[in-house]
Parts: structure tokens; C-alpha cells; sequence
């Protein structure tokens, strides 16, 4: 186990590396980083400058060096928008995210679930059909133009809920519902699938055989075993959901870091948008470990046999 | 089934062809036949536009400004309604439609073509060439993608070219993933032992044993994509970071239809259920092909 979270670490330090030379790839992949480090109404003094001062003249590796160090030790650039270290930027937005991908997060399990779990054993009946339904639909639904139609309705039209900012209770209703969305349906069909899987396996019918309740069977026998894939899903659900924070955010007015990262990119702030990118990957790695950890804690074949996939 | 193919004329090859394709038994599924009729009618629309669109996309009139849709109080002239601009909705759709269908087919199939190959190789040569490309998706995995493409587009600034390529550049690793598992069931398989054995090239068992039996996901995958990016160039656009604004496309009309909310609600809702019901479509014929290639697959 010990060893098995070792390499997994070792694995999630490389994938971070990774990101971190994509990021540094990118800056330079137009020519000129002043461009997108300074202000557009800087000078050619002042860009000549900047360039001497942040070393844009070494060459490649040097520079690159000295970016990983930079990274390494927090130091993740400097907004001149705001005038502060762009990491804790990122670091005052990150809790109004957290808010509202776990809402969401919350949402989307407590509801897609017991869905999925209900259209599996009426296999075949009206209301399967029409909770796949609508998970097509949800499926289908830009995240952003869902959010669209609830602010049509419940702000524009019935003026029921606020259609942005972030005071309270009221505010979080529509973009977590909005978010929320796109992860209930593939969680829905996700759940039912697996338990189809699960029902038709020789032990549930045996439980059935020999009289033990139908509820039992269906919860303690089916759902148990459905679980395990699912927690990983609704972990990597919780990532994606963090990227697709970046939408729902703008739309809402949401001051999370996606709205942050977008503002930056039209204020032309990078070294902002390079931080969100990096935070954001960070936790998407550290989740992916949890989610792994968890997964082989849950399932004991897994445990035994010392390693996922 | 015989006997009913020997009593057809010769002359019929597209019915005698029919008979025995994939296609026949995707139309028998209803979610395939509804999907592709959808996506039919869109690719008609946009191929057809220049024809069919009732006006100029981008003509404007002052005097036609935010009329509602025939339905809803408005005029024939303008079936689905006016912009602010006074430009009609209907014929600005269906150019609209060019643009995203466009833009999905290209970039599902560049992520596709770069995904499968690196998807292959990784899979077929162990060691050190898969360790270091199965990283290289692992970095692609831990990004969340939509905030790489507005990062990317960001440092890179906004217009097709730079969409699409982004769209592929960060999409290709869910085809390299799929890819590399078939590969690595499909390299053990006798058959593949047995072209090694007859002292087949790497590249021919590759392109002639390997590349085949991988297809079947390819393909699955593919669709899922295409209605992916569809949803992707149309939220990039959205926020201002896609297709420029003088072209019309579905993304760019819902953020200007999002200031006349509350005077003019179909700008907000006609681009919408467009792009909802393209990607319903190719969702739809994506199932069906999936229970139809291969009804194991779960993707």
C-alpha cells in the first residue's frame, strides 16, 4: 500500500511537472512573453527593460530553469492589474469556487443516484425511458446556455432569484444548479448502467432465490457494488466540474478563480491566467490521488492485488 | 434473406449494399434514426444556406429591430425574429450552422488523427516510448480543458484557426487514451503474433492488424467529440474568445441576445435550441452506433 502511494505520488509530481513546462511552453509559444506580461500600452523601453530584468534574453533552459525554480518555490508571477503576487489572487477566488463545484458536486450525486438507481430496476418502464430522457438532453445542454434560460426564467422572468454576485444563500441557487446539470446526467446513466451490470450477476439472483427483500437486495447487495466505480466518477466529475467552473462563473458574476482567469485574459493579465492554470491542475492532481486511494481502500480485491488498471 | 437478395434486379447495388450495412440497423434503432435525421437536416442547412436562408445574414434594418418570431406575435417575413440589429434570426442560424459543424467535424477529427496514432504507438512499443507519451496524456488529463483553452487562446488571441487547433490540441488525449487500451488487447491477439511470425513490418501489422481492430471506438469516440466541440467553439465564442463577431454563429448571438434578455427573449433561446438540438443529433447517432459496432463498448 505504502509503496503503492509512493509511485502514485512519484506519478502525480511528473504529471505537475508536465503542466508546469506546458505553461511555460505556452508563454513563449507567441515569440515575445512581454506581450503578454505587460501592459499592451507599454513601451518598446519598458518591454526592452522587463526583458533584461525577467532575463527573456538567456536562452530556453536557462529561463526555463528558472521558471521551474519560480514555480517550485510559490512564486507564480505578478499581477500588474491588481499589483500582488498573482498566487494569492488565485488564492482569495479559490473558496467561492470550492462553493460552488461542491454544491453542485452535491447536487448532482444526491439526485442522479437514487435517478439512476430507480430507471435500472424499472428497466424498460415509462419513467427509465424518461429520466434517459432527459439525460440525453442534459447532456446535450451547453452549460452555458442552461444558465441563460434559468436566469430567463427565474431572474428575467418570474424574479425570483438574483441572476448574479455572491451574498448568500440565493445567489448560489442558479449556478449550482446550471453546473450541476451536465454531471447529474452522466452520473444518472453512469449509476443505472452499473447497476444493470450489477443486477445481473449471479449472487444478486441468488439473494433473490432465497427470499431475502427485494430493498436489501437492491441497496446492500446492488448499490454497495455499483458504488466503487462510481466514486470514481464522481470524483473525476468533481475536476471536471472545476473547469467547467470557468463558465458558469462568467455567466453568474460568480467571483471564483474561472471568472478571474477569464477577466485576466481580456485585462491581458497572464501571469493571473498561468497561476489558475496551475493551481487548478494541482488540485485536479491531488484529487485524482484521493479518488485512487479511496477506490482501493473501498474495493478489497484491488487492495490485495496492489495497484489500479 | 437469401432468396429475397436473388429476386432483387441487379441493377439495384445501393439497395443490395443497404441490405447488408451497418447503416440499415442504426436506421432500425429509433434513437439512430431520429439522430441522423436531425443531423441531416442541419448539415442540409448548412450546406444549403446561401440557397435557402430567406435573407442576408448580416443585413441589417433599423426599422425591423427585435421583432419577436411568427409564433410568438411576429411576421412571416421573419419567422424566427430580429436581433437588435434588425438581422434575421432564421437565416442567421443557418449560417451559424456552418460554422459549428464546420469547426466540430475539423477539430474531432485532427484530436482523432493525432489521439489514435500516439494512441497506437504507445500501446504497441513498450519501454521508454510509451512511458514518456503516456505521461504526456496523463499532463493533457490533469488540465482541466476548458480553462487550457481560454488560457491558450488567451496567449495566442482568438479567430478560427487558433480555435481549432486549440479544440484538437486539447481533446486528442481522450482518443490517445481509448486507443492505447485497444491497442495493448489487440497487440497480444494470435493474429497479430501470427503476422509477426510471417515476418510482416511493424508498419503493416500496425496499419493491417492493429489500426482495424481499433477503429470501432475510434468511431464511437469521434461522434461524442464532434458534439463536444460543438459545445466548446460555441461557449468560446460565447465568452468572446472563439469565432469572430462579424460571422454569424450561434455562440457569438446568444452573447449578444444575453443583453436583450429581458426585452427579447428568443435571441437568448433560437441559437440555444439549435446548438441543443445538433448535438442531440450526433449524441443520438453516436449511441446507435455504439449498440450497432459494438454493444460492450461502455465510453
Amino acid at each position: 500500500m505504502i509503496s503503492y502511494l509512493a509511485k502514485r505520488l512519484l506519478q502525480a509530481l511528473l504529471v505537475l511537472l508536465g503542466v508546469m513546462t506546458l505553461v511555460f511552453f505556452l508563454l513563449h509559444l507567441s515569440g515575445d512573453p512581454t506581450q503578454l506580461l505587460l501592459p499592451m500600452d507599454a513601451s518598446a523601453e519598458e518591454r526592452a527593460a522587463f526583458r533584461l530584468r525577467m532575463g527573456f534574453n538567456d536562452p530556453l533552459p536557462v529561463q526555463y530553469l528558472r521558471f521551474a525554480y519560480d514555480v517550485i518555490t510559490g512564486n507564480l508571477g505578478f499581477s500588474y492589474r491588481h499589483s500582488e503576487p498573482a498566487v494569492y489572487m488565485v488564492l482569495d477566488h479559490l473558496p467561492a469556487t470550492f462553493q460552488l463545484t461542491g454544491s453542485a458536486l452535491l447536487i448532482a450525486t444526491c439526485l442522479a443516484v437514487p435517478i439512476g438507481v430507480i430507471a435500472a430496476v424499472k428497466r424498460g418502464s415509462a419513467l427509465d425511458s424518461i429520466a434517459m430522457g432527459f439525460a440525453l438532453l442534459g447532456q446535450a445542454m451547453p452549460v452555458y446556455w442552461l444558465g441563460l434560460m434559468l436566469i430567463l426564467l427565474f431572474s428575467v422572468q418570474l424574479q425570483w432569484l438574483p441572476s448574479g454576485g455572491r451574498s448568500g444563500l440565493e445567489t448560489l441557487i442558479l449556478p449550482a444548479i446550471t453546473l450541476a446539470v451536465f454531471s447529474m446526467a452522466r452520473i444518472a446513466r453512469l449509476t443505472r448502467s452499473g447497476m444493470l451490470d450489477v443486477l445481473s450477476q449471479d449472487y444478486i439472483r441468488t439473494a433473490r432465490a432465497v427470499g431475502i427483500r427485494t430493498r436489501t437486495v437492491i441497496f446492500k447487495f446492488g448499490l454497495r457494488n455499483a458504488a466503487i466505480p462510481l466514486v470514481t466518477v464522481i470524483g473525476l466529475e468533481f475536476g471536471v466540474l472545476l473547469g467547467g467552473a470557468v463558465i458558469t462563473e462568467t455567466i453568474f458574476a460568480w467571483p471564483g478563480v474561472g471568472r478571474l482567469a477569464v477577466d485576466s485574459i481580456f485585462a491581458r493579465d497572464y501571469p493571473v491566467v498561468q497561476a489558475v492554470v496551475l493551481v487548478l491542475a494541482s488540485i485536479f492532481v491531488l484529487i485524482n490521488i484521493t479518488i485512487d486511494v479511496l477506490y482501493t481502500y473501498m474495493d478489497p480485491r484491488i487492495r490485495e492485488g496492489g495497484g489500479v488498471k | 434473406m437469401s432468396s429475397s437478395a436473388s429476386s432483387m434486379p441487379a441493377s439495384s447495388g445501393f439497395l443490395a449494399w443497404y441490405r447488408k450495412s451497418a447503416l440499415r440497423r442504426i436506421l432500425r434503432r429509433s434513437s439512430g434514426a431520429i439522430g441522423l435525421s436531425i443531423l441531416f437536416v442541419m448539415i442540409a442547412m448548412a450546406v444549403l444556406a446561401p440557397v435557402l436562408a430567406p435573407h442576408d445574414p448580416n443585413a441589417q434594418s433599423l426599422l425591423m429591430r427585435l421583432k419577436p418570431p411568427a409564433f410568438a406575435g411576429g411576421t412571416w417575413k421573419h419567422i424566427l425574429g430580429t436581433d437588435h440589429l434588425g438581422r434575421d434570426l432564421l437565416s442567421r442560424v443557418m449560417y451559424g450552422a456552418r460554422i459549428s459543424l464546420f469547426i466540430g467535424f475539423t477539430t474531432s477529427l485532427i484530436a482523432c488523427v493525432i489521439g489514435t496514432i500516439v494512441g497506437i504507438v504507445a500501446g504497441f512499443y513498450p519501454g521508454m516510448i510509451r512511458s514518456v507519451l503516456m505521461r504526456i496524456v496523463d499532463v493533457f488529463l490533469a488540465i482541466p480543458y476548458i480553462l487550457f483553452a481560454v488560457a491558450v487562446v488567451g496567449a495566442l488571441g482568438a479567430g478560427i484557426t487558433n480555435l481549432i487547433l486549440v479544440l484538437a490540441c486539447t481533446r486528442w488525449v481522450q482518443f490517445a487514451r481509448i486507443v492505447y487500451g485497444q491497442t495493448l488487447s489487440v497487440r497480444e491477439k494470435e493474429y497479430v503474433e501470427a503476422a509477426r511470425v510471417r515476418g510482416n513490418s511493424q508498419l503493416r501489422i500496425l496499419a493491417a492488424h492493429i489500426l482495424p481492430n481499433v477503429s470501432t471506438p475510434v468511431i464511437v469516440v469521434m461522434t461524442l467529440e464532434f458534439a463536444f466541440m460543438i459545445i466548446m467553439e460555441s461557449a468560446l465564442t460565447f465568452l468572446g474568445l472563439g469565432v469572430s463577431p462579424s460571422t454569424p454563429t450561434w455562440g457569438w448571438m446568444l452573447a449578444e441576445g444575453k443583453d436583450y434578455m429581458s426585452i427579447a427573449w428568443w435571441l437568448s433561446v433560437v441559437p440555444g435550441v439549435a446548438i441543443v438540438a445538433t448535438v442531440l443529433g450526433i449524441n443520438l447517432f453516436g449511441d446507435a452506433l455504439r449498440d450497432t459496432l459494438d454493444p460492450r463498448l461502455k465510453l
